[in-house]
């Protein structure tokens, strides 16, 4: 799960990590406001959309005057956001976050993630901020230091220092840079996050450090334990027809091919939208109905890849394992006359009771294609779709 | 031989009593696993499915002398009933339970480490020696008894796998669902070793997906050590960046863990790698 840049920094700042001044803001009107409390001579207007590459697609504004604070507000708010990390439809601005400007002598980059190859949780740092983490790790890896972190011995001080000492740290700068990555790592454990990111953390001037941008994951795992982050969930940031399929306990992704796709288990889900696009279709989703389904995940399923209006044909892929085939098609038949399908389905079933299933499958006088193998499925499917 | 259970393995459940944990004992009974009892806290001293229950794994080890155990408790009490058998001397631990959080997992695996206890999962389907004993969710009745190792990252592309090698006649000596979650237990070259080592495994499926490194991992395992024909098949080609695809573990982060990636270096390891998930029998049947 994602959150917000400005609830991000609400959180930075009860564990200690010191973030600059500023608010958040829904209307140009209220914006103007919070820049007044803020005072000085300058601000920074962010729009707040879960996405990166903000600044170079307008969503990062500095205004020289309060007049200039409520013109980028109303440019930006009500509007939707495309940056390199959002779909061509972009993400809706609902807020903005108004901050004082600060002046930057140095943009660092730092960040806590668990790694998986080494299953410790590892901060990762960089004197190259400000530039996405993946070109410096291509470009100038040396550039990169990263420390683990032993789960019984937690982050120690002189973890602290080997950090702050390679990005070129002096003096109190290297007490304030313990605390931050102490703040960020009780931070970490304390609401299961699975990533928090500081880009660019800046050295000011005066020296001191700040984060001016955070980035923060959570576990979607362990969320359901901690009500606070989940009270942070903004939907407006999400798919729609994710969202809807996370409320029956169906794994949903929208994807941009003309082929729904409803298959058990992950991994055959995603074998099967690998074997569409090699059959010479695409897929319009990826969705996995679990590995034991029933009749109406597999109702809410045919409504939620239908809903997408671009699907010209479905492609069923059940493996009946413990769940029955014969069970599985009872479902889909069911489904197929309870929200009147029209578009071809071509249906494969292999496992537990598969001649019952074919049976309940064949003329039904709907459109309804049983296929005897997942190969024969895929260019089935494929060919209804150029024939339509 | 099989790998890690066999027909003797004497088998204990934990979350025995409920819903999932019930059905599935329930299975694994029908199909001849020594299922010897079952853990559920607060109910020792009753009788389940005809099998006596216990307070603590423990107690069930003390009397019944199991030596594997399979998990089916909730995700949030998982990786206490993970540490309790380790604890109690459980040699091996099969946890199906999907939705632990991935730093209950982190901790677990270091205070397992030097416990010689091995783990199978999370999030996974279990394991199955064919005819011997089913530890798991898989559907016993598509197995064959045979000369093929599996090892998956996924439950229902590991049952594509046993559904085709059985159709080819093949069979499947033991068959091993590591799990979807980013942290787990056995990894591929933990079950691969345990494979080339075993007489009755001629050949081995191999079905890996994207995130991570494993499969790079036993990519190069497999050239040093593995004599033995390896099919393996990469799923999630398709997948988009950044996206996690249904498995916790499956997704492709600032350009690591990619298909592509995968399976360019099984292929440089001289691994047959299946382009379709519906050649891997097919082609397994070609290698021996």
């Amino acid at each position: 799960m994602n959150i917000h840049e400005y609830q991000a920094k609400q959180l930075f700042q009860i564990y200690g990590i010191p973030v600059p001044d500023g608010k958040p803001a829904t209307s140009p009107d209220s914006a103007e406001q919070v820049a007044k409390e803020l005072g000085g001579e300058g601000w920074v207007v962010k729009a707040q959309v879960h996405a990166g590459g903000r600044g170079k697609v307008g969503g990062v504004k500095l205004a020289k005057n309060l007049t200039e604070v409520v013109e980028f507000s109303r440019d930006m708010l009500g509007k939707r956001l495309v940056t390199i990390q959002t779909d061509s439809a972009g993400l809706p601005v609902n807020s903005l976050l108004i901050e004082k400007l600060y002046p930057i002598k140095r943009e660092l980059y730092l960040s806590i993630l668990v790694d998986r190859a080494s299953e410790r949780v590892i901060f990762i740092a960089s004197a190259a901020g400000g530039m996405d983490i993946e070109t410096v790790a291509h470009e100038a890896p040396e550039q990169i230091i990263s420390v683990q972190v032993h789960p019984a011995a937690g982050l120690q001080g002189y973890q602290c220092r080997k950090v702050a000492y390679t990005l070129g740290l002096k003096g109190s700068q290297v007490k304030a840079l313990e605390k931050i990555m102490q703040g960020m790592y009780d931070l970490f454990l304390a609401k299961d996050a699975s990533q928090i990111e500081i880009n660019p953390l800046i050295e000011t001037h005066s020296g001191d450090l700040l984060a001016l941008d955070a980035k923060i994951n959570f576990d979607d795992n362990a969320v359901a334990i901690h009500p606070d982050i989940l009270a942070m969930k903004d939907p407006s940031q999400e798919d729609d027809k994710e969202n809807h399929a996370q409320q029956f306990g169906l794994n949903y992704i929208t994807l941009e091919g003309n082929i729904g796709c409803m298959v058990n288990g992950a991994g055959l889900a995603m074998a099967t939208m690998d074997l569409v696009k090699l059959k010479g279709g695409q897929p319009a989703n990826f969705l996995d109905v679990g590995g034991g389904t029933n009749v109406e995940k597999v109702c809410e399923a045919f409504k939620l890849i239908l809903s997408d209006k671009s699907v010209k044909a479905v492609l069923v892929n059940i493996f009946g394992g413990i769940v029955q085939c014969d069970v599985i098609a009872a479902g889909i038949l069911a489904a197929i006359e309870q929200i009147h399908v029209t578009v071809p389905v071509v249906v494969r079933l292999e496992g537990t009771n598969v001649e019952e299933g074919r049976a309940l499958l064949s003329n039904t006088g709907h459109n309804i294609y049983a296929a005897d193998d997942l190969a024969h499925a895929a260019e089935q499917v494929v060919a209804l779709v150029e024939a339509a | 031989m099989s790998i890690l259970i066999n027909k003797d393995t004497k088998v204990i459940c934990q979350g025995f009593t409920g819903k999932q944990g019930t059905f599935h004992s329930q299975q694994a009974l029908d199909y001849g696993t020594r299922l010897v009892g079952g853990v559920t806290p607060e109910r020792g001293g009753e009788n389940h499915l005809g099998l006596p229950v216990f307070n603590t794994v423990q107690d069930a080890v003390n009397t019944t002398g199991a030596t594997a155990s399979v998990i089916y408790v909730p995700p949030f009490y998982a990786a206490d009933a993970i540490l309790e058998a380790v604890d109690a001397g459980i040699k091996l631990i099969v946890c199906i339970t999907e939705g632990i959080p991935i730093l209950q997992m982190l901790r677990v695996k270091a205070a397992m480490a030097g416990t010689g206890a091995l783990l199978i999962g999370p999030n996974c389907p279990g394991i199955i020696t064919p005819g011997e004993c089913k530890i798991g969710i898989m559907p016993g009745k598509i197995h064959l008894p045979g000369s093929i190792g599996i090892v998956s990252r996924s439950g229902t592309l590991t049952y594509e796998s046993v559904h085709q090698t059985t159709a080819q006649g093949l069979g499947q000596s033991t068959c091993v669902g590591i799990g979807g979650d980013p942290i787990h237990g056995m990894n591929f070259v933990d079950v691969l070793s345990r494979f080339q080592a075993d007489d009755q495994t001629k050949g081995i499926v191999m079905v890996g997906e994207i995130g991570g490194s494993e499969e790079e991992d036993a990519a190069e395992y497999i050239r040093a050590y593995v004599t033995k024909p390896v099919v393996a098949y990469i799923a999630g080609q398709t997948a988009p960046a950044g996206k996690r695809m249904g498995h916790a573990g499956a997704i492709v982060t600032g350009g690591k863990g990619t298909a592509k990636g995968k399976i360019a270096a099984l292929k440089a390891a001289g691994i047959e790698v299946c382009v379709s998930p519906t050649d891997i029998g097919v082609a397994m049947k070609g290698c021996l």
